[in-house]
């Protein structure tokens, strides 16, 4: 394990990306409230997001909910259509990709959403939720059945669970379908949308096992979508802080943990409640306050400003580029630490 | 305008200055300030809002009876926050539905669920609706199962008004607002326009939390209400939920699997396994004093924000058992590294963790404040977790004492 955690770091220097996210833009038309619900806005929910993603790699996305974090997953398996910017995913741009094209990449690039209730059809066993893809993609023939009876084991449910319906399980069986049917035409990249927030820690910590697990023997890649700071140290090579629409603070897990330079990182990492309740009692948390700025109409400059404890009057003139202080730690604000 | 509400609004509890700022957490102008804790909040009183009793739910499926739930029994006071924990699919969500009447006809219930001492499995259904969403709230997990996706958000909240008190819709319609505002929704009013699709999870999350208070209960159910949420929103939702069970006095039954939440905010855990509770007691003692190998294996297995990377987690062995063939004996038996053959042949009962007359925790005739305070296990080894410093380590040397 070790080993491989060191190789791609050192792939992640030389080696093309499996993965290019550059400028992507994302935005959603607001209506009036007239009759005719005309377009008066927009919702800017992805202003501007660059990642990369090297083979092998586990790059988290933490941020305020809200930020963008599942638009930027679904744009770039184009699940939504970004408004502007380039997903280049092994060198090939999806943006302009045709559907036939999208359908191929989709068979090694597969998404688990964020509400299982949501993006499982209620009308179908859970079987026929896993084997749908299996269908979809001319895989089926050779030992389906088998195939998904493997991959309810895979995720820790039994084949008993296979013929019950998506409401007859709780919220965590649920979330695990989810995996298994994303998992069922081994993929080479997932976009994992806060996969195990539904799930207790013990069935979490299994999760997130058999993801280092699958990474190890298949070589899977993961750009890691989730709430829970901890997971995602666990979990992540790489981290990427979101803000509204934009990336505020990136590098590896070590920087942004050990040393998280943006206000914001800070802020969340002094959010994060322990599961220890004396030390939960006294501690000091630092807890944002003011309104969280409307993606309508963003803050000018730097989004954050309006609940920094640092802001200055730069920091409503200037938007702070994401840059990179030569420590390959890059940071969007004026005053970082 | 809102004098037709017979309790006080939340925000009104707060200094009179919030004028245009409600939304945010505190009142003050600093942009950073130092969460409240459950130690700064009112403490409960003696008086019990909700007792459930001997609860079970049968599921009869084309494979067998589904047994969801297993003579579930707890009590809540005023202004407490009881925390429900436990393996997904241990029946923390059908329990809770089961107080709110909300199960599908199939379900099969059985037991008693007091409110205030009625009984509301044996009231009538027209007056348990009249109870259910005005005295006793809940806030689901999956928000869109209880947003309707083709209802704007502020018709859903001024619906909720609607449905419980003869307020003018212009009238319900503001309190939609003003709720919306106190969750932290920016731009409010425009946003009750939207449909729930267009919000984001963790917003979504914030209108259920509306909708869950608009009414002022009296005991709100939250299952899993910041799953979704980033952690310094779920901090300041936390808080709101503090404040808002101080300000109506409404007691919270707060499910949820994320044990930093529990060790701030619960005065009670109470540990669910295969359908039935295995370990009940206050925070600290579920929290240092763990009496049941499953919770210690919870415990065990999380991600620590120290650990070095590449250190591998430690879930518990096995999966839980199928609850239509429950195996006999204790139900962790199977993935227990301290199951023997007793726990193998008899379920253990739920039942103190502590030997008859050990402890100057209690005296005679204190029994109704016992209920509160004891701590409970349904272990038949208890005494050896009793006798270790970290029962976690049972899970990494095959049960053998360190
Ligand atoms: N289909 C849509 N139409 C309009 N607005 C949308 C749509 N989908 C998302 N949005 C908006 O885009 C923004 C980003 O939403 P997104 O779901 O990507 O956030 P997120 O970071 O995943 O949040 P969370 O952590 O709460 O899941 C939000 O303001 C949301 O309201
Ligand atoms: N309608 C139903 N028919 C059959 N079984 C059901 C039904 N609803 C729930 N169950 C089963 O009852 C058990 C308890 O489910 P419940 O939703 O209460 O779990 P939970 O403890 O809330 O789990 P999670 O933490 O994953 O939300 C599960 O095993 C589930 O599969
Ligand atoms: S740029 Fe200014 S407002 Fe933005 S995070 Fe940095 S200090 Fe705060
Ligand atoms: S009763 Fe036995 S099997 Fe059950 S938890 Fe206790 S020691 Fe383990
Ligand atoms: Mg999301
Ligand atoms: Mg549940």
């Amino acid at each position: 394990m070790t080993t491989t955690r060191h190789e791609s770091e050192e792939r992640h220097e030389a080696a093309p990306a499996l993965l290019e996210v550059d400028d992507l833009e994302v935005r959603f038309p607001v209506y009036g409230s007239g009759l005719l619900r005309r377009v008066v806005g927009h919702v800017h929910a992805v202003s501007g997001v660059s990642l990369r993603l090297a083979e092998r790699e586990t790059l988290g996305v933490v941020g305020e909910s809200g930020c963008g974090k599942s638009t930027t997953g679904r744009a770039i398996l184009q699940l939504v259509k970004p408004t502007a910017g380039s997903v280049r995913y092994r060198g090939e741009e999806l943006t302009s990709m045709s559907s036939a094209g999208l359908q191929r990449v989709r068979r090694e690039a597969g998404i688990v959403f964020q509400d299982p209730y949501a993006s499982l059809n209620p009308k179908l066993p859970v079987n026929d939720i896993i084997a749908e893809p299996l269908k979809v993609h001319r895989r089926w023939r050779d030992g389906g059945p088998e195939r998904v009876a493997e991959l309810l084991r895979l995720v820790g449910l039994s084949p008993e669970h296979g013929n019950r319906y998506p409401h007859e399980f709780s919220g965590g069986q649920r979330q695990r379908v989810g995996i298994a049917r994303a998992l069922a035409l081994e993929p080479r990249l997932l976009v994992l949308d806060e996969p195990v927030s539904a799930l207790d820690v013990s069935v979490q910590a299994g999760v997130v096992n058999l993801l280092e697990d699958l990474q190890e023997r298949l070589g899977l890649s993961y750009v890691f979508i989730a709430h829970d700071l901890s997971v995602v140290r666990h979990i992540s090579d790489r981290v990427a802080v979101m803000y509204l629409g934009r990336v505020v603070e990136t590098g590896t897990r070590e920087q942004v943990y050990e040393s998280p330079s943006h206000p914001y990182t800070q802020a969340l990492l002094s959010a994060a409640p322990w599961p220890d309740p004396r030390q939960e009692r006294v501690r000091e948390r630092i807890v944002l306050t003011g309104d969280v700025p409307s993606p309508v109409n963003p803050p000018s400059g730097c989004r954050f400003r309006t609940r920094c404890w640092k802001a200055q009057e730069v920091c409503a003139e200037q938007t702070p580029e994401l840059t990179d202080r030569g420590n390959g730690h890059p940071v969007a604000c004026h005053f970082p630490d | 305008m809102t004098q037709s509400f017979d309790m006080p609004l939340p925000s009104e509890s707060a200094p009179a200055e919030a004028t245009g700022g409600e939304a945010s957490v505190t009142t003050g102008t600093e942009s950073v300030h130092t969460a409240k804790t459950l130690a700064e909040s009112k403490p409960p009183t003696d008086e019990e809002v909700l007792r459930v009793e001997n609860l079970s739910v049968d599921f009869p499926t084309d494979d067998g009876v589904v047994k969801a739930v297993r003579d579930v029994s707890y009590s809540l006071r005023e202004r407490e926050v009881l925390s429900i924990v436990g393996e997904s699919g241990s029946g923390k969500s059908v329990s809770s539905m089961a107080v709110m009447g909300l199960l599908p006809r199939s379900a099969r219930i059985s037991g008693r669920v007091l409110y205030r001492g009625q009984d509301l499995l044996a009231m009538r259904e027209k007056d348990r609706r009249s109870l259910r969403g005005r005295k006793i709230s809940m806030i689901f997990q999956d928000p869109m199962t209880a947003l309707n996706p083709v209802h704007t958000v502020g018709d859903q909240l001024a619906e909720a008004v609607l449905a419980h008190s003869l307020v003018p819709p212009r009238q319900a319609r503001e309190r939609a607002r003003e709720m919306l505002d106190l969750v932290g929704i920016p731009q409010a009013a425009q946003r009750l326009r939207n449909y729930p699709h267009e919000f984001s999870g963790g917003m979504r999350q914030r209108v259920m939390i509306a909708m869950a208070i608009i009414n002022n209960p009296d005991v709100i159910i939250a299952d899993e209400p910041t799953t979704a949420l980033d952690v310094t929103v779920q901090a300041q939702i936390l808080e709101k939920l503090l404040e808002v069970k101080d300000a109506v006095n409404a007691a919270i039954l707060l499910i949820t699997h994320d044990l930093g939440v529990v060790a701030g905010l619960a005065h009670r855990v109470l540990v669910m396994y295969a359908g039935t509770p295995v370990e009940v007691g206050e925070t600290d003692d579920v929290f240092y004093r763990t009496r049941m190998p499953y919770t210690a294996g919870l415990l065990g297995s999380i991600p620590s924000m120290t650990s070095s990377h590449g250190e591998r987690l430690r879930p518990i062995q096995g999966t839980p058992p199928s609850l239509i063939n429950l195996p006999s004996g204790c139900p962790f038996a199977p993935r227990c590294p301290l199951a023997d053959a007793t726990c193998r042949s008899s379920e253990p009962p739920l039942a103190p963790a502590y030997n008859p007359g050990e402890g100057g925790r209690r005296s005679e005739g204190q029994e109704d404040t016992d209920r509160y305070t004891e701590h409970l296990t349904a272990c038949h080894h208890w005494e050896r977790l009793a006798s270790v410093e970290d029962p976690t380590t049972f899970f990494r040397n095959g049960g053998q004492n360190p």
